[in-house]
């Protein structure tokens, strides 16, 4: 096994030798551009005032960990999926549960709303990415009507109706093209496992969560780590991130039980938001950025605005 | 967190520790809750909310236990005496805590004094009674050896490794109904195990230098672009962002109105001026909304370069759409836009065309990308500008409505701002905002309140 595919004059040392080289190299060429640093640039823009954001609504319901939500393109329902094996379609605006379904495992780790908001997908231990069309028909068994979509070799982490393009495994944050199915880039600069990746609105960068307790923001275009936003008092990892519809806040659920907001531009926190009893372990803002839902090991969901 | 309890611990910058007299006996190495607050809040500059919070986490975990009432572990700011656990007893150093451990401490404890067990203490003691039945005698002999021991010891130190045990015990069998911090999600047990599977033989090796190499050749663009680029995009979508500028009339969520989503309905009479300003901003934008592309397609009538925009759309619903439909869309979309002499003929370029019409024998989701691309970029150079210079936009920008900011609801304890929808990016004033301070906002008519 050792000596399969190697040819003359190759080692396994040599091969990690030469891949160290040229990632160094990689390196050197990515600095090379490296004129500014964002908060240089982000000097002349306004500082932002003193945040006053709250819980307005708290879904209860779950029996257990809320592990995975989702928002509808109609801006008030999200689905969520949870540990014990359910998962929940509610109106969050008036807070009232529309549709309830019980997956055959648990630990229901990913759950998405599709873009005509007539159905759901979700996933978890089960290796399996199961859509169901949501009915109103109190006569329709919704899990008789589900198609598996996917099966993958290990479980579901997440999953997403437009195209999940990005994925992060270990330290190493990477974009992939669908098509090919090539990794495109790969960033590793976090210290620690990966938890959360999301795209800038512009769709030029995208910012990640990690254990290592910081966020960070990746430019596509520049191909480096142009932001790191982290605090000596914040030493739990960040779960979940997500930016505002601007782009100027990213909001960041952590595993001591916060919502970290941050000024992307600036670099400093804005905010911290209490509230949840147990980590906080999903993070988006609505379609219309009016607000923001975050799910929690506490068994609930809160919409912040 | 334990950078955090050692840096707190040690001798010359660490928090004050003082020997503190516990009813009769003396105990070396206390602080107060008082003292931790104040030596967390000026490391960190934090505010004290937050130094309470992570407090309490440190508790929880068990690397703080208090000397008074072990079950509560909310960190106090005042004279409340605590100490720090030792490392032996870690979280991180000594997992997992064995059952035989758990019944060594259990059986210790009610020897020592009859009915010290709690309800479930006494509950986990029988079960374990039974599951450890086979080693029972080597339980009872470990637990009274180390009462004997301990008789031995300072009255002081029999109270510190009482608490120390305690505290340990609490971190990893908590009690009913506590939640247990030491849970993991299902992907720490896999992770270290995919981890394990990967070896990093030549294949691995291979792939990477595969990798670097193309990420090497890749074109890259200077920082000071790509940074000034955010700094515009977030200028431009500041107004519309509702959590840094607040909605019109009123953010649903605040004021627990609707009235702006049904303002921005998809399919509303009136758009608002906001949403018709956005369609500006990039094409992309004016697409997405199926309001502004009904608009585009009235215009592009106008100029008979409608196709253009239906012929996108049907690629669009190719690209998503169901794959049992896929070779009937794309039959359709041949038929319609690129079969010479077809009704809806769109103008693609011969090159793009010829590659388009090979593609077309196999047939797949993506076949007919080339084309809308090349269509896509048609509408956003030409259509799209001369769209927006148009009669049509302009007059739809003229038009649009610019709703009026509702009250907000009035509840008795709350003052009611003039600007009913306060922006939650609320502006900065002179007021210095020291952390943990309130900030004074002034108000139009003179006067001020208090956040």
């Amino acid at each position: 096994m050792a000596t399969d595919g190697l040819h003359e004059n190759e080692t396994l040392a040599s091969l990690r030798s030469e891949a160290e080289s040229l990632k160094g190299k990689l390196d050197e060429e990515r600095a090379k551009l490296h004129d500014v640093e964002l908060h240089q640039v982000a000097e002349r823009v306004e500082a932002l005032g003193q945040f006053v954001m709250k819980t307005r609504r708290t879904l209860k319901g779950h029996g257990n960990k809320v592990l995975c939500m989702d928002w509808c393109k109609d801006k008030r329902r999200i689905v969520s999926s949870s540990q014990d094996g359910k998962v929940i379609v509610w109106d969050s605006f008036s807070t009232n549960k529309e549709h309830a379904v019980t997956m055959p495992c648990t630990w229901v780790m990913a759950c998405a709303y599709a873009p005509s908001g007539c159905a759901i997908a979700c996933g978890g231990l089960d290796n399996k990415c199961s859509v169901y069309p949501l009915t109103f028909d109190k006569n329709e068994n919704m899990a008789a009507k589900k198609k598996s979509v996917a099966m993958h070799t290990n479980y579901l982490s997440a999953c997403s109706f437009t195209n999940s393009d990005m994925q992060g495994c270990d330290k190493k944050a990477m974009v992939w093209d669908m098509r090919s199915g090539q990794c495109v880039q790969a960033f590793e600069t976090h210290e620690s496992d990966i938890n959360s990746v999301r795209y800038y609105p512009s769709g030029d960068a995208f910012a990640s969560g990690s254990d290592d307790a910081t966020c960070r923001l990746y430019d596509l275009r520049a191909d480096r780590e142009v932001a790191i936003y982290s605090k000596e008092s914040i030493i739990f990892g960040a779960s979940s991130v997500d930016f505002s519809l601007s782009g100027r806040l990213l909001f960041a659920g952590y595993n001591d039980y916060t919502i970290n907001v941050w000024d992307v531009l600036k670099g400093s926190r804005v905010s911290i938001l209490f509230g949840h009893e147990n980590r906080v372990s999903t993070l988006r803002v609505s379609p219309d950025g009016t607000a923001f839902c975050s799910g929690s090991w506490d068994h609930t969901l809160r919409v912040w605005a | 967190m334990e950078r955090v309890v050692v840096s707190m611990q040690d001798p010359d910058r660490g928090v004050k520790m003082r020997s503190q007299r516990l009813l009769v006996t003396v105990i070396p190495h206390m602080v107060t809750g008082a003292d931790l607050v104040e030596w967390l809040v000026q490391k960190f500059c934090v505010t004290e909310e937050e130094v309470l919070h992570l407090g309490t986490l440190l508790l929880r975990h068990g690397y703080l236990y208090p000397l008074r009432s072990p079950c509560c572990l909310e960190l106090r700011p005042d004279d409340t005496p605590y100490r720090f656990q030792t490392p032996y007893f870690w979280v991180s150093t000594l997992r997992p805590a064995t059952e035989l451990d758990y019944a060594i401490y259990l059986a210790k404890k009610s020897f020592r004094k009859q009915g010290a067990l709690l309800e479930h203490e006494k509950e986990h003691y029988g079960q374990l009674q039974r599951k450890v039945s086979h080693m029972w005698d080597l339980v009872v002999t470990q637990a009274r050896e180390q009462l004997r021991a301990s008789k031995h010891r300072r009255k002081g130190d029999r109270l510190v490794i009482t608490w120390q045990e305690q505290t340990y015990w609490l971190v990893n069998r908590p009690p009913p109904g506590v939640p247990s911090v030491l849970e993991q999600g299902p992907e720490q047990g896999s992770h270290s195990a995919k981890r394990e599977l990967r070896t990093k033989d030549s294949g691995f090796y291979r792939q990477e230098i595969e990798c670097i190499r193309k990420a090497l050749s890749r074109a890259r663009v200077k920082s000071s672009i790509c940074l000034e680029a955010y700094l515009k995009f977030s200028d431009q979508y500041k107004p519309h962002d509702p959590i840094m500028s607040g909605c019109l009339p009123s953010n649903p969520w605040i004021t627990d109105d609707d009235a702006y989503w049904i303002m921005n309905a998809p399919s509303v009479a009136m758009p608002t001026r906001l949403r018709v300003e956005r369609w500006a901003f990039s094409f992309w934008e004016l697409l997405g909304d199926s309001m502004g592309r009904t608009h585009f397609l009235e215009f592009l009538g106008k100029e008979f370069s409608a196709e253009n925009l239906c012929f996108w759309e049907a690629c669009e619903e190719l690209r998503h759409g169901a794959q049992a439909q896929l070779s009937h869309r794309v039959d359709a979309v041949y038929q319609q836009f690129l079969a010479p002499g077809a009704a809806r003929w769109v103008n693609v370029d011969s090159r793009t065309m010829e590659l388009t019409l090979g593609g077309l024998r196999q047939p797949h989701r993506y076949v007919l990308d080339l084309a809308q691309m090349h269509i896509y970029m048609l509408m956003k150079k030409d259509s799209y500008p001369r769209f927006l210079k148009s009669d049509l936009y302009r007059g739809l920008l003229a038009d649009a409505l610019v709703p009026p900011e509702t009250r907000r609801r009035v509840f008795p304890f709350m003052w009611k701002p003039r600007h009913s929808n306060p922006s939650p990016a609320l502006l900065p004033t002179s007021v210095e905002l020291a952390s943990g301070k309130s900030a004074i906002i002034p108000d139009d008519d003179g006067g001020s309140q208090e956040v």
